[in-house]
């Protein structure tokens, strides 16, 4: 059986057929052709398929699209806006915070999120919110480098 | 790989739910946060025929301060609980062991109830129920019993809920007045199951002297070990007592097994070292 959802993805609104076992990940990939989520571990280790659920961050390798049918989905492809790529995502190009660059949809979805919710983190923060999401390239330092660096530009641009 | 084929049914109301586990009997799974079984879908380790998402079922949302401690309804997330300044306030040890569940991610979807049913040996929250002696409300079509954690958890990943049941809740009792808490672990990696964690509740009387103290091991049985050691501490002050020989009679109980992650004998080894920190924190937060 398929469901029709409506999904609202970086504020578009897409109608989609999905049997009931579709998991968001794929629903994104396949069904919508958005590309940027990647799929590593498919049960809830990597964090590189982390997507914003209304603002959220949470694993969309772990969420069935139906139940999430009707609500807000911001994927990597929706966090540059119309000015070009975001602060967080300058910061990670900046600061070398990526390689092969496959853990960073799901790092720049999870720093979105995380400054979003507390503007100034310190290092322990930054390390517990990227807790879950793992990087076989960088060793993390740049990329902690680049959380910092994220809340400076968007302290920046907030002061603008 | 990808979840096995199921149907799928997103009732709105509880009743409807109710009715869709009974006529499915063994063959329903409830899913909630589905962080614990989409991972068991996804690596076909369960393929049940008919899945019953609570997500819409809005009367199962909230949680509530109660006169005697906190009630946790079925679809509460493990981030919203943690952030409550009001539970934290009458229950500390369920912030002190949200913290150690998972990672924020996963906290912002996985459900308290939900993890009490997983029953991981592992898991932090079962055991904070055992602790603190506290219960699960389990409906079905016509009827609502209340299970005491001591005969909620059965077996690795087994709990008392049968066929056609659902958790709607959970009830947490509040911590006694002059009461500290503590959770614990070692864990191979932040965010990952426990290789063991002791979580300690330790009460003073009005001499500052331990008055009850109990401890609660995870990772190293088929269900959260408690142990009531007041006894131990020979109501002494809490900077005297021998907190050493109080964590190996501790020890004394377990009967940790081995797996890939870590020996028996190592296993044996953590517990004494936490039930150490966990009992001196909680007696530090007594007072
Ligand atoms: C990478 C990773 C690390 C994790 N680390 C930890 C950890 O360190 N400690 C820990 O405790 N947990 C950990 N978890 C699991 C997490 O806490 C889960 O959220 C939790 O175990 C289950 O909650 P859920 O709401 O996601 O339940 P689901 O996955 O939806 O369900 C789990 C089981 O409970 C049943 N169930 C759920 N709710 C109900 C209900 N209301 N009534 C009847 N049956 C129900 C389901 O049918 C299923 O069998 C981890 C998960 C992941 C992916
Ligand atoms: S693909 Fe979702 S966490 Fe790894
Ligand atoms: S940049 Fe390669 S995995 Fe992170």
């Amino acid at each position: 059986m398929r469901y029709d959802i409506t999904l609202v993805v970086n504020g578009i609104v897409r109608r989609v057929g999905v049997p009931a076992r579709r998991l968001l990940s794929d629903c994104l990939r396949h069904d919508l052709g958005l590309t940027g989520t990647h799929v590593g571990c498919e049960h809830g280790v990597c964090g590189c398929c982390t997507v914003l659920l209304d603002g959220e961050p949470v694993r969309s390798c772990l969420t069935f699209a139906v139940t999430v049918d009707g609500r807000q989905i911001t994927t990597v492809e929706g966090l540059a806006g119309p000015e070009g790529m975001s602060p967080v995502q300058r910061a990670f190009a900046e600061c070398h915070g990526l390689q092969c660059g496959f853990c960073t949809p799901g790092f720049l979805c999870t720093a979105t999120a995380l400054l979003r919710q507390n503007p100034t983190p310190t290092d322990e923060e930054v390390l517990e919110g990227i807790s879950g999401n793992l990087c076989r390239c960088t060793g993390y330092q740049n990329i902690v480098k680049s959380v910092h660096r994220a809340a400076e530009l968007m302290a920046e641009e907030e002061g603008r | 790989m990808k979840p096995a084929p199921f149907d799928y049914y997103a009732p709105r109301d509880l009743g409807e739910a109710l009715d869709v586990l009974a006529e499915a009997g063994e063959h329903g799974k409830v899913l909630a946060g589905g962080q614990s079984l989409i991972p068991l879908l996804n690596m076909r380790l369960a393929a049940p025929e008919r899945l019953v998402d609570i997500n819409r079922i809005a009367s199962l949302e909230p949680f509530e301060v109660t006169p005697d401690g906190v009630r946790i309804g079925a679809l509460a997330r493990h981030s919203q609980v943690e952030r409550s300044e009001g539970i934290a306030a009458v229950q500390p040890l369920l912030r002190q062991a949200l913290r150690l569940v998972a990672h924020p991610v996963i906290r912002n979807r996985g459900t308290v109830v939900g993890s009490l049913v997983h029953a991981d040996p592992a898991a932090e929250l079962p055991a904070v129920l055992a602790l603190l002696g506290g219960s699960v409300r389990l409906a079905r079509a016509g009827g609502v019993r209340d299970v005491p954690a001591g005969e909620f958890f059965t077996g690795p990943l087994e709990s008392a809920l049968e066929p056609g049941e659902l958790a709607v809740s959970a009830h947490f009792p509040r911590l006694p007045e002059r009461t500290g808490s503590s959770f614990v672990e070692v864990a191979r990696r932040h965010g990952d199951y426990a290789l063991a964690g002791v979580a300690a509740v330790v009460t003073v009387d009005d001499d500052l002297r331990v008055s009850e103290a109990r401890v609660v091991c995870v990772g190293v049985g088929p269900v959260p070990l408690t142990a009531d050691v007041s006894g131990w501490c020979e109501r002494r002050p809490a900077s005297t007592v021998d907190w050493a020989a109080v964590a190996r009679a501790v020890q004394d109980r377990t009967e940790p097994e081995a797996d890939i992650h870590a020996t028996a004998e190592y296993r044996r080894h953590l517990v004494g070292v936490l039930a150490v920190r966990a009992l001196t924190e909680a007696a530090r937060h007594a007072l």
